[in-house]
């Protein structure tokens, strides 16, 4: 048996990587006011400046300063990622739900079709999806939303079969609750953590997916600071010797991620202590 | 038994196949790129209207689009697949002429993630908490979080621009005048890696666990209790009844190794089907990128339901129902 106030050890990974996201957020929804960008200035006396004092990321082979820059990709990376990982959400969780919900016949055909839909090749899909509909933030919000709602789909619906056989619900339905009021009183409350926690492991996926669709063109406008973008340009000036022009916005969205990882674990771990304790130790 | 696995694995591929197609023509048809002004490309503001009237009328692209679907779906299925409108070829040739390199880059990748997940995964398990296995699960941890394309780029200023061991791209040097297969393994080390890198967290992390829970399972204590030695129980006997679920895990993280090929594609500049497929993309060519992204979905789909097949081959006691 393992031991468990393992649970209650101070963990200087979780620490570390909530200090580092929080500060994050707030450069990051500061920023505008902070250092304002011009997306489309560009300095010719200074280009591709090796990291130094007033340039700590170096500057990029149009003399952008690549760390102020990189700020702003971070910007729109959470942004597109935040907001896509909703819709998956919202998509899975109505797909989940039904299924979850009616279970039957509508139950194992919804959750074939899940099946089947999470073996299509969702980089591809995505490409299509965003070169039909013209690159830009819109597209690649649907086009993450079209093919990241699989998993919160399926937990949804885990959730809420298992749910519908504990006692308690069986309780509140003798005690002459509506079905409206088993779904909002009931369920809901102990689904919403799951689909949460489901939300925030889809914003690094998201991310990963706006920025390599940046990366390969079909993102955001070439001239907008987007992690992928600047990933994109800095292949160009990596030849020429200028490596921090794609290494700096790279390690950027690497520490964000594993940050966003380390503390959905975290909290994975106080949702259901269980997995740790039998896998973990 | 197996045969009716496989009618009731179809009877779900197949629609989802055509609603995908479907759902792709539409996509296709709401795109505001007109495919007559882009086929004749800079001379569409030279060429009289009434030359691209006819060529429209020629592709009916006005005509209603279940007609246009209809027609376009059945083509496809007699292995017409089109014309590239970006590359101006039968979209039949450029993916043939691709599709052995992509599958060459996936299997390789596939065969070393395999060999080094399975490995390293289970010694980690073997001594859970120790060195190696802490040391794999925070490196695992790290690459998950990693951009495959800027891995790539990692590996190429590192490898190929600062070292010099390895070309930063291509499948054949400049001056070969043919393709020779030394040539090309050399060419291929650095994209094989970084894929396999960068898809062997997954892999490895599931190994370690499923090995970690099936040491503790009553027939390795049988084997043990038995005096076995410690090399044989761990890999005879753990790893084995661990390996049936991998099976599907192959499966399943198909998809993924197909979107690490195609990043991992066009970083290293190889003629592979990803790389046109981006291509294509950017240049809106509707047939070629449909057609590339049918084909994979179908192959991937088989794929998965051939690794299903084998795991119930491979495990009696697993019934797959439908």
């Amino acid at each position: 048996m393992a031991d468990l106030t393992v649970l209650r050890r101070p963990r200087p990974a979780a620490t570390t990587a909530a200090i580092l996201l929080t500060a994050t957020i707030l450069v990051v929804l500061t920023a505008p006011w902070l250092c304002p960008l011009d997306q489309s200035a560009v300095a010719l006396d200074r280009v591709a400046v090796p990291p130094s004092l007033p340039h700590p990321g170096g500057t990029d082979d149009l003399g952008r300063d690549v760390l102020h820059r990189a700020v702003y990709g971070l910007r729109v990376s959470l942004l597109v990622g935040v907001v896509a990982a909703l819709a998956a959400t919202v998509l899975g969780g109505l797909v989940g739900g039904i299924a979850g919900l009616l279970g039957g016949v509508t139950d194992r055909i919804l959750m074939r079709l899940v099946d089947t839909l999470a073996a299509l090749p969702h980089l591809l899909l995505g490409i299509f999806i965003v070169a039909m509909l013209r690159p830009g933030l819109g597209a690649v919000i649907v086009s993450i939303g079209l093919t990241h709602w699989l998993s919160t789909a399926r937990i949804v619906r885990s959730e809420l079969l298992t749910l519908r056989t504990r006692p308690f619900i069986d309780a509140a339905i003798c005690g002459g609750a509506t079905r409206t009021r088993v779904l909002t009183r009931h369920l809901l409350p102990h689904v919403l953590p799951k689909i949460a926690l489901a939300t925030t492991l889809m914003i690094p996926h998201a991310v990963w997916h706006e920025t390599s669709l940046s990366f390969l063109g079909l993102g955001l406008p070439p001239h907008l600071a987007s992690i992928g973008n600047m990933i994109n340009d800095g292949q160009r000036s990596l030849l020429t010797g200028a490596w921090w022009a794609s290494l700096v916005p790279g390690l950027l969205i690497v520490a964000v991620t594993l940050a966003i990882a380390v503390l959905a674990a975290r909290w994975r771990d106080h949702l259901d202590p269980r997995v740790r304790a039998e896998l973990d130790l | 038994m197996i045969w009716r696995v496989v009618r009731r694995r179809l009877a779900v591929a197949v629609p989802v196949l055509a609603a995908t197609s479907a759902g792709m023509f539409a996509l296709g048809a709401a795109s505001p790129v007109d495919p007559a002004e882009q086929y004749a490309g800079a001379a569409a503001f030279t060429t009289s209207p009434e030359v691209l009237a006819q060529i429209r009328a020629n592709w009916g692209v006005d005509d209603p689009l279940p007609v246009q679907y209809a027609r376009w779906a059945g083509n496809l299925l007699r292995g017409d697949l089109g014309w590239s409108t970006s590359r101006h070829e039968p979209v039949a040739d450029v993916i043939a002429a691709r599709a052995g390199w992509t599958l060459l880059l996936i299997g390789v990748t596939l065969a070393v993630v395999l060999a080094v997940s399975l490995l390293a995964g289970t010694l980690a398990a073997y001594r859970r908490g120790g060195l190696l296995d802490r040391g794999l699960r925070a490196g695992a941890y790290a690459v998950e979080s990693m951009p495959v394309f800027w891995l790539a780029l990692a590996a190429i200023a590192v490898f190929a621009l600062g070292l010099g061991w390895f070309p930063a791209g291509g499948l054949t040097t400049v001056t070969a005048t043919g393709v020779s297969a030394g040539d090309v393994a050399h060419h291929l080390v650095l994209p094989v890696t970084v894929l396999a890198i960068s898809q062997a967290p997954w892999f490895l992390l599931f190994v370690r666990d499923s090995v970690a829970q099936s040491l503790r399972d009553d027939h390795v204590l049988a084997a043990r209790a038995r005096g076995l030695p410690g090399r044989v129980v761990l890999f005879g006997h753990a790893l084995r009844t661990a390996l049936l679920p991998f099976l599907t895990l192959i499966g399943t993280h198909l998809p993924e190794l197909v979107g690490g090929s195609v990043l991992v594609e066009t970083v290293f500049s190889l003629p592979g089907l990803g790389a046109v497929s981006v291509q294509a993309a950017l240049g809106s060519d509707f047939p070629l990128l449909a057609a590339i992204t049918l084909i994979t979905t179908a192959v991937v789909l088989a794929a998965n339901l051939a690794t299903d097949l084998a795991y119930t081959a491979a495990d009696p006691r697993v019934r797959i129902d439908g």
